[in-house]
């Protein structure tokens, strides 16, 4: 609560300064020595965890460059600073924030809000003035298919997230001596547009092993219950099952599999963290198998953070109350490498020239490779998978991040 | 479809499963609902934040354990403190809509329904909680069937609670008030009974009911602040359904509800599970309407 009570007063303060800001006349998008760049986030609202999370990985990113020297553009050292307004996270307040940090704000460079449904809001916007938009939180696939010029993201796409999981019971079959198209997959994914793209990756790749589906579920939204769907996965045996539901699915599906004594060799499923299955309910989620943007075990290095445990540790002595850093906050904290590096390289301020230098991205960062497609998502950084492995996430594949060989099949005490 | 009817047919002991899962759910949604039809048929108020009362005795047990209690002790506490909330919602909101019209109730407890929501998001953040309870789960019949002990533990609870809620509404001296002021509340004051407590006391009964069920639901499915919609159909789905003041009918609906629902989700797909909670509705209010309109005709 007295964090909660923290935030409302900070916020109270910022509306505050906003307002003060905005009374004065128009600013620019560089204030004397400091470039400013505008980011509508989710401070309150159903994305308000998370779009905490991401802030305060912007914050931090900025903290660490200006420390480090800040952004040298024609020869002269500029500090960043982020101008913020809470979307309330909702999407069409998002959009209209847009067009305030662009129209009235004047601002020339935007970092993204958190999530895909928020980040949809935006990109028509900021496409329309031509204003680049780095985005750290929106991996919907659907966001990168639009043919936008001026969305850049530094984070692996919705349709990747489970994928790993069909190559590697591809794998696992092949080892064992059986074909890939033997494997038989179980599915359960939430009606809503992320997890259908999760799901549609996870198709794509059954497709090219040519994998059978033999349990094909989508959960309403508002609905905590999967026991009739996982007693058909019971009946039929499935060598693979895999939910994606967000923190309700990762949830009612630990404790569900728990209660009904699933036993499938092999189990997939986003939002094991932000869910806390392992605190919650124990051994009976050994072996899990998690999609993860980013973790602080990867032997990733860069310049600002040095490696990937140098940031987890950075960012825990900078922030309380953060037992495990949320990969939501590694990337908000990439995504400000990347528009420091881009002002570097594009040693101006003109946003075509900013984009073009955008485009040609290549650098080596504490949370993995960027290099921009043309569509805008990252493609030098693959999406790992971890195993819940005596309560511990172990990163499993692919096979050159691996710290630890996959468990297979899934054991579980008392089963 | 048909490849899941098949395969309840070559292993029968799925439909157990099935069934066993369905009547342990159904079994809270019937107590919420009961609450819902006690509102509902006393008072004429069509409670539309039910769902996040129960949402709130959820959060009740979920405090407990962060306090190192276990969960369960949560239902004492929880229809202590929610009979105390809803004394206070009917003090400062109901007793201005009774008597009103319908759509005057609706929007005053649809309002309540989104600052409670909001509140619980202040102070709870939108993250999904649980609550666990820890207890055994058992396998039957060669481990096709299992049960935890926490959903035959959350019927039987519901099972006494309902009991006595039966008990007290017949034998006791507001009970006896409370069903006078259900079939004419002028008469009810003629004959000396304070309606004001009686509607005052009947609201508090129902938020303590739905906070109990919310404490129920926290060891078995999983809370959000915006998740007490799931809850508000159903009542009123199962009030609709066994019609007012037919209590038999509200415990028998809610556990059919259930099963259904189980049944539904295994054979049609998760997708359409809670179309059939609304499917049901719209068949039997249509089943209604034909039966009374050959009532009609008879009284004609």
């Amino acid at each position: 609560m007295s964090k909660h009570l923290k935030f409302l007063t900070a916020l109270a303060f910022g509306v505050a300064a906003a307002g003060l800001v905005a009374a004065g006349p128009a600013s620019a998008k560089v204030e004397g020595d400091t470039i400013i760049i505008g980011s509508a986030i989710s401070f309150t609202g159903k994305y308000s965890t998370n779009g905490i999370h991401a802030s305060n990985g912007y914050n931090l990113g900025v903290k660490r460059v200006n420390e480090m020297g800040g952004v040298m553009v024609g020869g002269k050292a500029y500090k960043l600073k982020i101008k913020y307004y809470d979307d309330e996270s909702t999407p069409l307040r998002t959009a209209q924030l847009a067009e305030r940090l662009i129209k009235q704000d004047g601002i020339k460079f935007i970092l993204g809000p958190y999530s895909s449904a928020t980040t949809k809001a935006m990109a028509p916007i900021t496409e329309k003035y031509k204003i680049p938009m780095v985005e750290s939180e929106g991996a919907s696939r659907s966001l990168f298919t639009q043919g936008y010029k001026y969305l850049f993201a530094v984070l692996s796409t919705s349709e990747q997230y489970l994928a790993s999981s069909i190559a590697l019971a591809a794998e696992i079959a092949k080892k064992n001596g059986r074909k890939p198209s033997d494997v038989r997959v179980a599915m359960a994914f939430e009606n809503d547009p992320f997890s259908l793209d999760v799901r549609a990756g996870v198709i794509d790749d059954i497709n090219k092993f040519g994998m059978k589906i033999v349990v094909d579920d989508k959960l309403p939204r508002d609905l905590a219950d999967m026991s009739a769907t996982l007693t058909k996965v019971k009946a039929l045996k499935p060598d693979l099952l895999v939910v994606s539901g967000h923190s309700k699915g990762a949830a009612t599906a630990a404790r569900q599999i728990k209660e009904l004594k699933i036993d499938v060799p092999m189990i997939a499923m986003t939002h094991c963290e932000a869910a806390k299955i392992v605190k919650l309910f124990g051994a009976a989620t050994n072996d899990f198998l998690c999609p993860t943007q980013w973790a602080e075990t990867l032997s990733y290095k860069g310049k600002y953070f040095g490696t990937a445990a140098e940031y987890d540790k950075l960012f825990k002595a900078t922030y309380d109350g953060y037992k495990n850093v949320p990969y939501q906050a590694a990337q908000a904290s990439a995504a400000v490498l990347v528009w420091k590096d881009a002002f570097e390289r594009a040693n101006s301020f003109d946003t075509e020239k900013l984009r073009q230098a955008l485009s040609e991205t290549n650098m080596k960062t504490f949370y993995g490779n960027i290099k921009f497609s043309k569509a805008g998502n990252n493609i030098a950084k693959p999406m790992v998978l971890r195993q819940i492995q005596n309560g511990k996430f172990n990163v499993v594949a692919p096979s050159k991040w691996a710290s630890h060989k996959v468990n297979w099949p899934r054991k579980v005490p008392g089963m | 479809m048909l490849d899941n009817i098949t395969l309840l047919a070559i292993a029968p002991l799925l439909n157990v499963q099935l069934l066993l899962d369905g009547l342990f759910i159904g079994a809270i949604f019937a107590l919420a609902a009961y609450g819902l039809a006690l509102v509902w048929g006393v008072m004429n108020v069509k409670n539309l934040a039910q769902g996040d009362f129960v949402m709130m005795g959820g959060y009740i047990a979920f405090v407990m354990t962060k306090l190192g209690i276990h969960p369960i002790f949560g239902l004492p506490v929880a229809i202590v403190f929610m009979f105390g909330f809803g004394w206070m919602v009917y003090r400062v909101i109901i007793y201005r809509v009774i008597g009103k019209d319908l759509f005057t109730s609706l929007l005053a407890t649809f309002g309540m329904a989104i600052v409670i929501q909001q509140l619980l998001n202040l102070i709870f953040s939108p993250d999904v909680m649980v609550a666990e309870s820890g207890f055994a789960i058992r396998s039957y019949l060669g481990g096709m069937v299992t049960v935890a002990d926490i959903k035959l533990i959350s019927f039987l609870l519901a099972a006494v609670l309902a009991a006595l809620v039966i008990t007290f509404m017949k034998y006791s001296r507001m009970g006896q008030a409370i069903r006078a002021t259900a079939q004419d509340p002028r008469a009810a004051r003629v004959m000396g009974i304070d309606t004001e407590r009686v509607y005052a006391f009947t609201f508090a009964l129902n938020a303590a009911i739905c906070g109990a069920a919310g404490v129920l639901i926290s060891m078995i499915w999983v809370l959000q602040p915006f998740f007490g919609m799931t809850y508000s159909i159903r009542a009123f789905v199962i009030v609709t359904a066994a019609g007012l003041g037919n209590l038999p009918g509200v415990i028998i609906a809610g556990l059919g509800l259930g099963a259904a629902e189980q049944f539904a989700g295994f054979i049609l797909g998760a997708e359409l599970q809670q179309f059939t909670v609304v499917g049901l509705l719209v068949a039997i209010l249509v089943w209604r309407q034909v039966q009374q309109s050959r009532h009609r005709q008879v009284v004609r």
